[in-house]
Formats: C-alpha cells, sequence, structure tokens
C-alpha cells in the first residue's frame, strides 16, 4: 500500500517533471513539504512573485500528509527521488538529515545574514558552524484574552506578574468569565502555553537555555522552578474541571466568551479570528517587576534547505535566496497570520493581533523553548517529561521543586554537557 | 499375518494424504507470513541495538536496560501494574455482569431479547476510536451529558473529571472498556446456557432444584468452560490493549502515565513521540516481553485450568 503510494506519487511527480520540461527549456525545482494546509498560498501568491522575478524556473510544491512526511521524505532521499527543496522540521530531525548528507550546507547563501543567530539555531550543527535551512517562520507564545471582557470588567492589560493575578482575581471575583483557558488533560497545553510561554522570563531566554545546555544551570535552579511555581499558583483560575479539559475545549471555551484570558501560542490567531465574534487583544508573558527586560519565546517552527543531491542546485540556491529575502517575508507573513517570518527586516502584516505578537520583538529578547535543541535526544525525553511534569504542577500531583528535581534527574541520567 | 505384512497392509490402505496439505496452505502460508515471521522478526530485533547507524547484535542488553535502568523499569513497572490494574476490572466486571445478562437473556419469561442481545452487543462492533472520543464527550465536565444527568439525579456533588485525575482515569477507562465489550461474554455464556440440554434441567426441577438454585448448581457448572475461554481471551485482549488509552488519553497515557499500559509503553518506545525519537529494538524488547506474559497466561490455562475442566458428556 505504502510503495504503491510512494510509486504514484514518484510517478506523479517524474510526469510532471518531464512535461515542465517539454513545454519550455526551463528548470523545475520541487518542493517536498508537511504544510498541505498552504497549497493555494504557494500555488497563487508564493511561486507566481519568484517565477516572475526568475524565468525560466519553475517550481512545484508538492506536499505530504504531516504524519508521512518523515517517513516518504526518509524513503524519497534514499531512492534519489527527492524534490530539490526540502521543507525543514526544526532542530534534530533536519540535523539528523544533514548529517547523513541529505542536505546541503547553506552558511555561505546570499541572504542568510538576514536572520539573527536564534533564528538559524533550529537549523545548525551544535556548535553553531554550518548552516542547512533557511528560517521560515516562527510561532511566539504569549496570552490572547477578550478585549470586550476586559472593557466591561474596567480591566487594564497587566504587565506584571503582579497585576497579572490582580486582573485574574478581579475576573474570577465577578464570575462572568472562566479567567483563564487551560486544561491539563493533553498534557502539552501545560507545558508550551504554561512554562515555556512565562518560563523565558525567569531564566532570561537565551542566557538561561545557552546555559543550561552548556550544564552551567540546572533545572532545579531557581530560576527553573519559579515558572513551575507560578503555575502552580494558576489552578484556582482555569475553569472547573480543568484536569479533563483538552486543547480543543480550551479553544472553543475562549472563542464562546465563556474564558477572558487564553495562554496562547500565535498559530491561534487564524483560526480565533474566524471564529471569535469578539475583540481580541494580546499581550506578552508578564514580566516579574515593573521595568524588568521581557524574553518572549519564538519559537523556530519551519525552514527549507537544499537537497544535496540536487540535480540543479544553482537555481534551488536562487530560490532559497528568494525565501530569505523580505518579499517572501512578506507574502509570507501575511498570508499565514500567526506564522511569523524570522526575517531581519520587519515585516508589514495587515491582521491587527499578528502585528501586536510581533510588536514584541521589538521590545521584548527572543528565545526558543528551552527543551528543544539537544536537550530532548535521550530517555527519557525532556520534551516530553516537562509535558506530564507541567501539567502534574497544575494539578497538585507535585511541588514545583519536585517536579524540577525530577526533571534535572531525568537529564542528568543522559545528558553530559560538553566541558 | 506377521508385522511386516500388516505394515505394508496399511501403508497400502493408507496413501499419502495430499488433500491435507493443499487445504492447510491457504492458512499455513497466510499465518506464517503475517503472524509468524513477523513474530520472530520481532524477538530478533529485540536482540540488535543500533549503534551508529547499523544494527549490532548486543544479546539480552536491551532487556537489561528495560528492567535494570530506571529510566526504563519505572515506567514498565508501572504499565504492568496498570495493566493488571485494567485487567482485573475486566475479569471483576465485565464477566460476572456478562454471566447475568446471558442468565437474565436465556430466562423464558422476558420479552424484547432480541432487542436487548443486539442492543448489549452493538458497542462491541464500534472503533475504539468512536468509542474513546465519545465517552471524552460524555465525561466531558464542559460540554459532557455526564454532569447534566448526575445534575438531574441530584448527584452532580459526585462528579469529577474522571479522565483527568490520577486515582480514577484508569479505572474510568477500564469501565469504558467493560461497556465497550461486556457483550462478547453475554453472547458466549448465552449459546452455553441455550446449548444445555433440556433433559438435565428437567431431572433437577424434578429433584426440586430450581431458581437461584438451580443456576448455582446445575448451569453455572455447565458453563464454566466458557467462563474458561472468555477469562483467557479477556487476558490476552487487555495485555495488548492499546487503542482505548491512546484514543481517549494520547500516546503520553496522562495524567501522569496514570493510564499508561504495555501497549502505549510499547508505542512510545517503538514509533517516539514528539521531540522523542523512536528506538525500535527496545520497543521490541518490550513487545517481546509483552508475548511472554500472555503467553505464559496462555500455557497456564491450557495446562492447569483446562485439563482439569469437566464436560457435560451426552
Amino acid at each position: 500500500m505504502k510503495t504503491k503510494l510512494l510509486t504514484a506519487l514518484l510517478l506523479g511527480t517524474s510526469i510532471l517533471g518531464t512535461t515542465g520540461m517539454a513545454l519550455a527549456e526551463d528548470v523545475t525545482l520541487n518542493i517536498e513539504s508537511w504544510r498541505g494546509d498552504d497549497l493555494t498560498i504557494w500555488k497563487d501568491k508564493l511561486i507566481p512573485a519568484f517565477e516572475a522575478k526568475n524565468p525560466g524556473i519553475k517550481v512545484v510544491f508538492a506536499p505530504s500528509a504531516p504524519t508521512e512526511y518523515d517517513a516518504a521524505l526518509g524513503a524519497k532521499l534514499a531512492a534519489g527521488s527527492a524534490g530539490d527543496l526540502i521543507t525543514c522540521r526544526p532542530f534534530d530531525k533536519s540535523l539528523e538529515l544533514f548529517k547523513k548528507g541529505n542536505l546541503a550546507d547553506i552558511s555561505s547563501l546570499p541572504g542568510m545574514d538576514n536572520f539573527s543567530p536564534v533564528a538559524k539555531a533550529a537549523w545548525q550543527t551544535d556548535d553553531g558552524k554550518s548552516s542547512f535551512c533557511v528560517p521560515m517562520a516562527s510561532v511566539i507564545h504569549g496570552f490572547i484574552y477578550n478585549k470586550d471582557a476586559f472593557d466591561k470588567l474596567g480591566l487594564k492589560v497587566p504587565t506584571t506578574v503582579e497585576e497579572f493575578y490582580a486582573v485574574l482575581d478581579k475576573i474570577k471575583a465577578d464570575g462572568t468569565y472562566i479567567p483563564m483557558a487551560m486544561g491539563t488533560k493533553d498534557l502539552w497545553e501545560a507545558a508550551t502555553m504554561g512554562y515555556q510561554n512565562i518560563g523565558p522570563n525567569y531564566w532570561k531566554g537565551e542566557e538561561g537555555r545557552a546555559a543550561l545546555i552548556k550544564g552551567e544551570q540546572k533545572l532545579t535552579d531557581p530560576q527553573w522552578v519559579e515558572p513551575f511555581k507560578e503555575l502552580a499558583k494558576w489552578k484556582p483560575y482555569l475553569g472547573d474541571g480543568f484536569e479533563a479539559q483538552t486543547y480543543p475545549d480550551s479553544q472553543n471555551l475562549f472563542t464562546l466568551g465563556r474564558a477572558a484570558i487564553y495562554p496562547a501560542g500565535s498559530w491561534e490567531i487564524g483560526l480565533f479570528n474566524t471564529q471569535a465574534q469578539f475583540q481580541m487583544g494580546a499581550f506578552p508573558p508578564p514580566v516579574q517587576k515593573a521595568g524588568d527586560t521581557c524574553y518572549i519565546s519564538d519559537h523556530t517552527d519551519i525552514g527549507m534547505g537544499l537537497n544535496a543531491a540536487s540535480k540543479h542546485p544553482e537555481e534551488a540556491k536562487k530560490f532559497l535566496s528568494w525565501v530569505a529575502s523580505p518579499d517572501f517575508a512578506t507574502i509570507y507573513a501575511n498570508a499565514l497570520p500567526g506564522f511569523f517570518s524570522l526575517n531581519s527586516t520587519p515585516v508589514k502584516m495587515e491582521d491587527p493581533l499578528a502585528q501586536e505578537f510581533v510588536s514584541w520583538r521589538g521590545k521584548c529578547k527572543s528565545t526558543i523553548r528551552s527543551t528543544y535543541q539537544i536537550l530532548s535526544r535521550g530517555t527519557p525525553n525532556l520534551e516530553n517529561e516537562t509535558w506530564v511534569e507541567s501539567a502534574n504542577v497544575i494539578n497538585g500531583t507535585d511541588t514545583p521543586e519536585a517536579a524540577a528535581k525530577k526533571l534535572q534527574d531525568g537529564l542528568d541520567s543522559w545528558y553530559k554537557p560538553a566541558k | 499375518m506377521d508385522t511386516e505384512t500388516m505394515a505394508a497392509e496399511t501403508r497400502a490402505k493408507r496413501p499419502i494424504r495430499w488433500h491435507v496439505g493443499v487445504f492447510l496452505a491457504p492458512a499455513v502460508l497466510v499465518y506464517t507470513a503475517f503472524m509468524i515471521l513477523p513474530l520472530f522478526g520481532t524477538l530478533q530485533l529485540s536482540l540488535f541495538r543500533n549503534i551508529e547507524q547499523s544494527q549490532v547484535f548486543v544479546g539480552f542488553s536491551n532487556f537489561r536496560t528495560l528492567f535494570g535502568d530506571p529510566n526504563w523499569s519505572v515506567n514498565f513497572w508501572n504499565a504492568l501494574r496498570n495493566n493488571v490494574w485494567f485487567f482485573i476490572i475486566h475479569m471483576l466486571v465485565q464477566n460476572p455482569i456478562g454471566i447475568l445478562l446471558a442468565a437474565l437473556l436465556s430466562s423464558p419469561k422476558l420479552r424484547f431479547t432480541a432487542f436487548y442481545r443486539t442492543a448489549i452487543f452493538v458497542p462491541t462492533i464500534l472503533s475504539f476510536v468512536i468509542v474513546g472520543f465519545a465517552w471524552k464527550l460524555i465525561l466531558s465536565p464542559i460540554w459532557g451529558v455526564a454532569p447534566h444527568l448526575m445534575d438531574f439525579v441530584g448527584l452532580k456533588s459526585f462528579f469529577t473529571p474522571w479522565l483527568g485525575k490520577e486515582q480514577y482515569a484508569l479505572t474510568a477507562l477500564s469501565l469504558v472498556s467493560v461497556w465497550q465489550f461486556v457483550g462478547i461474554p453475554m453472547m458466549l455464556i448465552y449459546a452455553a446456557l441455550l446449548s444445555i440440554p433440556d433433559e438435565v434441567i428437567e431431572a433437577a426441577e424434578c429433584d426440586g432444584v430450581t431458581g437461584m438454585a438451580q443456576f448455582w448448581k446445575i448451569k453455572l457448572p455447565l458453563i464454566l468452560p466458557s467462563i474458561g475461554i472468555i477469562s483467557i481471551l479477556t487476558f490476552v485482549g487487555n495485555f495488548n490493549a492499546f487503542d482505548l488509552i491512546y484514543t481517549a488519553q494520547g500516546a503520553l497515557a496522562g495524567p501522569n502515565y496514570s493510564t499508561d499500559i504495555l501497549g502505549t509503553f510499547l508505542y512510545r518506545a517503538f514509533f517516539g513521540f514528539q521531540l522523542q525519537v523512536g528506538d525500535p529494538n527496545m520497543g521490541a524488547a518490550i513487545a517481546t516481553i509483552m508475548f511472554l506474559i500472555i503467553l505464559a497466561g496462555v500455557c497456564v490455562y491450557l495446562f492447569l485450568v483446562q485439563t482439569r475442566l469437566r464436560r457435560y458428556q451426552f
């Protein structure tokens, strides 16, 4: 079944490829991707924009299902039939492809200097010397709130932790709204929208993340335990039965206007815009004291690399340079609000909520999720354990200290930082 | 007649019966290709380890990791404990209820038996995904019907988000599974009850054994072999279970691994999850242990229980 599908796919691409050739002496580039949702954006906006500027190069966007992408791509790369351009998952999955020689080193590609080191970190070797994918988009964490509810209750957007709890207390006292829409059933909400959302303010973003990887800091240090302590305080503000509340439940509670604040990732913007009947606003994770530097999780999510076995490396590089350009960033970020370009050049976006999110980049320091690079390679898996422990802390099953200790012990059992 | 001629005669009387082989071939071939070979493949896989992109033979080292390394063994024993509890609930709830339903259904006074029989059996043919999803919705504290229904009868205070509480989640899911599969013991026992010959029942009645006494003293001993079969089916089914937990609680079997059973543990190890990269060799080691547990259970049944069961001879 799978091989049949694969053969069909391969046949399909080869036929498409040859017809392209037959029509003109054009070079055809194929893009491998798991983002089937983006097919129309690529076909109608991105590819025409590129082809208009680069006559002689045809680009075909050929996505496969997200769950099959990694396996199908692996098989195609092994068989030598993969597309010229490969959409990259962040961190280890792409790093593995690079180590196997499937992805080309593109450190010197024109346009790569449009990106900050944090943006490139997801697609670099551990020492940061070679890059193998152009960063395309990231998602930013923060809190989305119901503006109508805030106006009705006369609430101001909180900037410090103290104000944050004051706002939550007022919403709770009023009783019309559930203060915060989050559940612990699916576990990852607690970790991704909770721990990784507010955490960077405590461990000082990149500084703490790098120190953790180097082994200079431990998860049991106060700056890593503090976010857990905050999560533990969230419990009274969550809805009834939050222990069995799933991620879609949380989304619905918020978009139906039953909850006032939603710990969010910017990828929600597109969906929330179509579903919510009220005004929405967003605020970054509150800082400890007024005037503190704020840190946000600006997590690199998707990139694009060059198949080392591509027959048209020059044309493919031209395309990648374009992907690294502000032109691409503008089209992409506007077509997919909530997926932000990682380009250093600010991108003009129409969506007000997306604008709000991206404006934090100007005043806060960006970092990525602490567990993603290097630290989730072993058993027990730090990312999975963080899911479980974050939920445990909110449920009250584990104290913040116990949770942090479990995570550090798990990490210590296999991770030996390079000295 | 000497023995040699006798042997020759039997040989002549019994030509090689090719048709036996021919008729067995399809089943044997299919079963070998899809069950036996993969089984040995798994056993073999569990003795290797991926070291620098190549499979290296490591003997029982994967099993030593599984039982000796606390990162694995804690999860393994937790999964096994949960699995045993899952099985106990089925044995204590599903099978007695199945027998009770069968006894009620076989009562000649009951009307609409066909309807009840079908209604109780229908969940069995539903997909796990539907069952898991439906019950997740029913028990949802936000949109579920369970809190409202309990409110109706004044029991709202007893409602908690069962699937989200560590102490209840596994029991709740076991009961969902019982709800889904109670039709199977019911059908098997029902068939066994119907096959009890009338003479036996009549003889019992002549001796004054009626009603409950008749069930306990006459019918129950006669359906014991069926109960044995059901127990072993439950055992095998429960220790292979995976789907319901996966659809209702996800691969991490939350909260805090409280619903993690061997199937979900195997899944995470073999295929990986999120950032966790799959480790087919450790996965195969877990699968091997599951196979041995089930094999041991089946052997106990076959050699200790089944040989002692006496059947009614017609």
